[in-house]
């Protein structure tokens, strides 16, 4: 496949761009944040995406999506990179719509998806525990019960957790921390009993969530695929997640790149513009390089997806450790290049700066997925 | 589709039979290179068979016209070419500056006479060119350059000196900025002329790299007179033919991001867990392996670049400077890469020669220095950001 886009491609970038501006532009983030909205996103807006086919645009058709393929969800998550657009794409569509698309019966998946689809259930996926991105590290424990199950533990940096219709829960069967064997997915509906939910706001703006499960009773239909090889399922879903977040952090780090090299152009100082001093200008370059190689890794992994590529677990982390560096280091320089002014909350270079260090540590920073990749690559 | 189907397996058949099978082996150093020229010397007949036969076909310029001695085919039919020569671990059949440089400009801007003159010599490896762009004075500042060609009616007269000339000690005939016009603006007084080494009034002198080679001269020029049918485009037009050929130069170099030569078949992660400890079969330096997966990546991401650009320019996007960022992070990638392995292989890649050392690590000693060159040689890292910042992103002057 190509790594151009094609005319189609080209024409859904334009309709997400101008959607998205008009519709969810950086001041809605920073209106969301000082109004400490309670949802954290706007219900309105998701539901308008969803209308567009954005919220399952690669769910089948039969399933109520669109049929498209990654190549067009990562144009749409890009364009929303742009504006920091705070929406639940990579908590639902992403984590917690695969999980079931991919570990669900069939009676989950028509109960849950259609209505996904439809931008009505919002989903979450809690799976961390400590402060670092560590898929098997997971103490969270689900026993059987009389009625199903009974789940004890703890889960942090939930993305959306607070406001989720329903959280698929990563919980250990059996085995100890750290083994990827043991590993159950189970559906928790918000309502159960014991499940206690601490919406912590983040530095981005963002939602996030602490999760306690004090012996949260749950029926056996709650678990999500086979008993114990959950990573089976959950492995697969961190890619897909991983790369399309990736797509969302590519637009990030372009933007805040792009608006970079406007300010370059038009602050004076000296009487000159300083994009004029060749010490700014050799790592604006420098920088340009970075977009240019994180976008070719993303449009590939990418259609690595669409094409069935086996090698998708090592391009997944190419692409979001090679974004996770460039959105790093352009979100640095990007805050220094603007002086002062960057540093101020009015000026909008900061916000992406906030996002830039928690997209770069969810699901896994560049350390984390260097190391598995030597591990996939067996080195 | 179908077609590209077919031409594969047609090449491949072909390459089956006709490449020989000493020609199917790594290259073990730069000694079996393939530079082609008047003076070669093939000590092996079969590496002489080898380009005969590509050239033949006009192989060693797949894209060129026919009617040129190229091969005439398509871009994706030489990429196919391409992809099976590498399949059958086929050495290139020939190595050269006029192959990569002056070829493909001469194809754009010279005429028919010099067109049918020299393109042909090049595809078969009968001419071997060198260039003769940088002097002690002009370097970075190119278009500062001072050698002078003087209009005597029927004949220019050349004086002046050329610096790190690649190979002028072996070359047949260079191509060569020059000024003739000293009164006009710096960019707008030079010109592209074509001529043999071999004649009266050129001298070269080789320089020593600090990798031990000399793959470079000094070149003086004295009273050197150059035929008028020699000068490419128009007189005082030559600063635009120079930069095309800097860019297919810099595409050429750029490729060296991925790694070659060296003789060292043996993989990063394989030489890191030799040389470094294995434990559980990963690499038992978390630093080294965390570096060694971050070199791995990079180069994906470089080689995935190369491919989209190639896409974006099948349907006419992308940008259009993009040979200086590929040169720029391709030779920046190769530094890297060379530094790594000599991180990796520890006190073994500081030898210089003798024993203690295998060969392989004495070739690591010398690439690692040599690669030094590759953020030099045509044209400076500093130089390359410098044309990213205003030619792609506008930045002011
Ligand atoms: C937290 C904070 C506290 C401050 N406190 C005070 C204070 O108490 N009193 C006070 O008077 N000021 C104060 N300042 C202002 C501070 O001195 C200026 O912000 C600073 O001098 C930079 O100027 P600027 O913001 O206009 O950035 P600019 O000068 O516009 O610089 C923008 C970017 O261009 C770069 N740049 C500019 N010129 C060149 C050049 N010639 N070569 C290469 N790069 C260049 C800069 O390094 C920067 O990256 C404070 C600033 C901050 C952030
Ligand atoms: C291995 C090798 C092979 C070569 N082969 C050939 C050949 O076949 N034919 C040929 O004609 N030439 C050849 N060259 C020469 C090469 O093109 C020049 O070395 C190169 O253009 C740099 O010029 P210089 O060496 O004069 O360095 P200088 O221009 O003196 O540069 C010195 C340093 O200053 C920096 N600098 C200079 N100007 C600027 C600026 N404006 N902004 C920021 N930094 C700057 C440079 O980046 C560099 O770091 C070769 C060089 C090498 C190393």
């Amino acid at each position: 496949m190509s790594l151009a886009l094609s005319e189609e491609q080209e024409l859904l970038r334009n309709t997400a761009r101008e959607f998205i501006a008009e519709h969810s532009p950086v001041k809605e983030l920073r209106r969301l944040r000082d109004e400490q909205d309670p949802v954290g996103f706007s219900r309105p807006l998701w539901k308008q995406m969803a209308e567009l086919g954005w919220a399952s645009i690669v769910l089948p058709e039969d399933l109520g999506g669109a049929g498209l393929g990654y190549a067009e969800l990562g144009i749409v998550l890009e364009e929303c990179g742009r504006t920091l657009a705070a929406t639940p794409l990579v908590a639902t569509s992403l984590l917690g719509a695969n999980a079931v698309l991919l570990g669900g019966n069939e009676l989950q998946r028509k109960e849950i998806l259609p209505a996904v689809a439809k931008g009505e259930r919002i989903l979450a996926l809690a799976l961390q525990e400590g402060s670092h991105h560590a898929p098997y590290a997971v103490a969270t424990r689900a026993e059987a019960s009389a009625s199903g199950w009974r789940l004890t533990g703890r889960k942090s940096f939930v993305l959306d957790g607070h406001v989720a219709d329903q959280i698929v829960v990563v919980a250990r069967t059996s085995g100890s921390s750290g083994e990827r064997d043991g590993l159950s997915l189970f559906l928790v509906p918000k309502a159960a009993r014991g499940l206690e939910v601490t919406r912590t706001i983040m530095v981005d703006g963002r939602n996030a969530a602490n999760l306690g499960f004090e012996g949260v009773e749950l029926d056996r239909a709650a678990l999500l695929g086979a008993e114990g090889r959950g990573a089976d399922v959950l492995d697969r879903v961190l890619d897909l997640a991983a790369v399309g977040l990736s797509a969302e952090m590519l637009g990030t780090l372009a933007e805040a790149f792009e608006r970079t090299i406007a300010y370059l152009k038009e602050r004076k100082q000296f009487g000159v513009p300083i994009g004029s001093f060749q010490a700014l200008k050799h790592r604006a370059a420098n920088m340009f390089v970075e977009v240019e190689l994180s976008r070719s890794i993303v449009l590939d992994a990418l259609r690595a997806i669409d094409e069935g590529r086996a090698d998708l677990p090592q391009l997944a982390s190419i692409a979001k450790a090679r974004v996770s560096d460039a959105i790093h280091l352009i979100g640095n320089e990007a805050v220094q290049m603007f002086g002062g002014i960057g540093v101020t909350d009015e000026e909008e270079i900061g916000l992406f700066l906030k996002r830039a260090r928690v997209a770069e540590l969810t699901l896994g920073d560049a350390a984390f997925h260097r190391a598995r990749f030597a591990a996939l690559a067996g080195f | 589709m179908e077609n590209l189907e077919t031409f594969r397996a047609e090449i491949g058949k072909w390459l089956e039979a006709n490449c020989p099978p000493s020609m199917r082996k790594p290259l073990g150093s730069e000694e079996d290179v393939n530079w082609g020229g008047r003076n070669k010397v093939y000590t092996n007949p079969e590496e002489k068979l080898w380009l005969d036969r590509m050239a033949a076909r006009g192989f060693t310029a797949p894209t060129w016209p026919k009617e040129y001695g190229g091969g005439g085919l398509s871009k994706p039919e030489a990429r196919v070419l391409a992809e099976e020569l590498r399949r059958l671990h086929c050495r290139p059949a020939l190595n050269s500056f006029g192959l990569t440089m002056l070829g493909p400009v001469l194809l754009q801007y010279g005429n028919e006479e010099q067109k049918r003159e020299h393109l042909p010599k090049i595809v078969r490896g009968e001419i071997r060119w060198c260039q003769g762009y940088s002097e002690p004075g002009a370097g970075s500042d190119l278009a500062g350059l001072q050698t002078r060609a003087e209009d005597k009616g029927d004949h220019y007269l050349v004086n002046g000196q050329k610096i790190w000339t690649s190979y002028a000690n072996y070359a047949d005939w260079i191509f060569c900025l020059v000024r003739t016009n000293p009164t006009a603006p710096k960019h707008d007084g030079i010109s592209f002329l074509l001529f043999d080494m071999a004649s009266p009034g050129v001298s070269v002198s080789p320089i020593k790299l600090i990798s031990g080679s000399s793959p470079f001269c000094q070149t003086f020029f004295q009273d050197v007179r150059v035929p008028k049918k020699n000068l490419v485009g128009k007189v005082d037009g030559g600063w635009t033919i120079a930069k095309a050929l800097l860019q297919h130069e810099r595409e050429m170099i750029a490729g060296m991001g991925l790694g070659g030569g060296g003789g060292s078949a043996a993989s990063l992660e394989q030489l890191a867990k030799e040389y470094c400890g294995s434990e559980g079969g990963r690499i038992a330096d978390a630093a080294i392996r965390d570096s060694v997966a971050q070199h791995l990546m990079d180069t994906r991401c470089f080689v995935t670049s190369l491919r989209r650009s190639g896409d974006e320019a099948k349907s006419g996007q992308g940008p259009g400077a993009a040979s200086s960022m590929f040169k720029l992070y391709g030779t920046e990638l190769n530094k890297r890469r060379c530094e790594l392995l000599v991180k990796v292989l520890g006190s073994q890649a500081l030898g210089w020669e003798g024993a203690g050392f295998n060969p392989r690590e004495l070739g690591t000693t010398r690439e690692w220095l040599r690669s030094k060159g590759n953020s030099i040689e045509g044209g400076t890292s500093e130089v390359q950001l410098n044309v990213i910042a205003k030619r792609v992103l506008g930045l002011p002057d």
